[in-house]
């Protein structure tokens, strides 16, 4: 019995869901016990923020993009003597980087604006606390997630080469394709990115042996 | 046998089926309703597949405390689960269990008896919803009252076909004079008297009194403790009772294969299969509103027991 206006036979409505319960009964129930049987989470699930000391630079961009003001980042300034360089250099140095997960939102996007990588999603989720103020976890805390982060996705075959990697192909094929990639013109610059899926639509003139379009 | 021991003997039974029985339909509830919607139900209690839940629930439900709101009709107020759970006891008593006498007190007047027992059911709703000072208790009392005094003249009407069609009001004469094809002959009846047994115990669909969800629980809003869990114990022997009428009325209580020796576990597995089917309507049907519920009693129920009825005295003077 969909609608009002057309209704089938009396009782037909009775006997589907008396069916339904029935058949959902004979079948195994996908209920997963979690204390005795670990969650089988994808890798990407956002559990818990890992942070890589090294890597971090001190931007603040990951402090300031929280929408919760979760991140708590103190440094300070020290002098780095290059032998054979002009003058000290001076590089930062992290004293300080708390996520308090009490606030946070697992948005993401400290992790997204984090321009060298120091940040990362791990799948673990099984640190509550009895008290909130232990949510708070500091560097170390944070850099011992570090383990549990997965390994990164493999790099999408039909997608565009990482930046890295297109400019070390420039780099390699020597000064003048790396102006002549500069420049716009599809053709030099399919020679210099062999896996680029998308040419421009003028690149279709002429042929391209080392490089087959297998949707054509 | 000495006269005490036998009595002793048969009231022990009855009291150990009392206690027994509800808990294996409410843990069969628990788990049957967990699988029909795709759940797994108690797991821990007991280690194996939860099979100490509903003692666990019991244990819980002593150690609570009993409150009695101050403005309670604290007499009435007590009383009232009391009220609520004894009939049924009463009723087991009268239900035949296998042939050769195999019942606890075999009253000849058996069916009438139950059907005036059952009757005192809706004495403990309304004692227990004007005595708890409640508004929700009292909306759910009167709706309980009103469904129950409804659903009783079907219920009766229904009973009254059987016995009519087995000339005798006793329970066990009644299963003696079962005839198989009597499912067919008495089928209305059966559906009827089923349906208005549920609406008698208050199951779903036929919670209207209780209505959690508009009512808090009805008339058990203001119980805690033990007393509450009276009154949870009295609808699962409530479903024991339906389901023990309905099979030996109808579904020709211990009539089956090896009937002389294995009367007792027919009649058993009867109950069972009558009472998942209670569970499962439980599991199906959304709630009836108020005033289906009452369209439901007296323009289907009733006068399909009535013709039920001219049906049997038909087919009784015809033959």
């Amino acid at each position: 019995m969909s609608d009002d206006g057309e209704r089938g036979t009396p009782g037909k409505g009775l006997v589907q869901g008396l069916a339904v319960t029935l058949k959902t009964m004979t079948r195994r129930s996908t209920t997963q016990q979690y204390p005795d049987v670990e969650p089988d989470l994808p890798p990407r699930s956002r559990g818990v923020i890992a942070l890589l000391e090294e890597n971090c630079t001190v931007c603040m961009l990951c402090a300031r993009e929280c929408p919760d003001w979760c991140i708590y980042i103190d440094s300070h300034k020290e002098e780095v003597v290059v032998p054979g360089a002009a003058r000290a250099r001076q590089r930062n140095v992290l004293d300080r980087f708390d996520i308090d997960f009490s606030l946070c939102m697992y948005c993401g996007i400290c992790i997204e604006v984090c321009p060298f990588d120091a940040l990362h999603w791990t799948p673990e989720f099984e640190y509550s606390e009895v008290d909130v103020l232990d949510l708070l976890h500091d560097k170390d805390r944070l850099g011992e997630w570090m383990r549990t982060v997965p390994p990164p996705p493999a790099h999408d075959v039909l997608g565009e080469p990482s930046k890295e990697e297109a400019t070390a192909e420039r780099k390699a094929a020597g000064p003048g394709a790396a102006t002549a990639a500069k420049t716009a013109r599809p053709s030099v610059r399919r020679s210099a990115s062999p896996t680029a899926q998308r040419p421009a639509p003028a690149s279709r003139a002429e042929p391209a042996p080392e490089n087959p379009e297998p949707d054509k | 046998m000495p006269i005490w021991l036998d009595l002793a003997i048969r009231v022990l039974a009855v009291v150990a089926g009392f206690l027994v029985l509800p808990l294996v339909v409410g843990q069969t509830e628990h788990k049957v309703m967990a699988h029909m919607q795709g759940r797994l139900g108690p797991m821990y209690a007991g280690g194996y597949h939860g099979w100490a839940q509903l003692v666990a629930d019991g244990v819980k439900f002593v150690q609570k405390e009993d409150i009695t709101p101050r403005d309670a009709d604290r007499r009435v107020f007590r009383l009232a689960p009391i009220v609520a759970l004894f009939p049924y006891l009463l009723v087991l008593l009268v239900i035949p269990l296998g042939p050769g006498g195999l019942v606890a007190q075999a009253l000849d007047v058996g069916l009438f008896f139950v059907l005036a027992v059952l009757g005192v059911g809706v004495l403990a709703v309304l004692m227990s919803a004007w005595a708890s000072a409640n508004k929700y208790s009292l909306l759910g009392g009167l709706r309980g009252a009103a469904q129950l005094l409804g659903y009783e003249l079907p219920l009766v009407l229904a009973a009254a076909s059987v016995a009519m069609a087995a000339g005798t009001l006793s329970l066990p004469g009644i299963v003696e004079a079962w005839r198989p094809w009597w499912l067919l002959w008495q089928a209305p009846a059966a559906l009827v008297f089923f349906v208005a047994g549920l609406a008698e115990i208050r199951r779903p669909p036929f919670d209207m009194p209780i209505a959690d969800s508009e009512l808090v629980f009805g008339y058990m809003t203001e119980y805690t403790g033990l007393r509450f869990a009276f009154f949870l114990l009295a609808e699962y022997v409530g479903i024991v009772v339906i389901a023990a009428l309905t099979t030996v009325l109808f579904l020709g209580g211990w009539h089956g294969p090896f009937a002389d020796q294995l009367g007792w576990l027919w009649t058993l597995v009867k109950i069972f299969a009558v009472s998942f089917v209670i569970i499962w309507l439980r599991v199906s049907y959304p709630r009836l509103r108020e005033d289906q519920l009452q369209r439901l009693c007296w323009l289907v129920l009733v006068p399909v027991a009535l013709a039920q009825l001219v049906l049997t005295a038909a087919v009784k003077v015809l033959t």
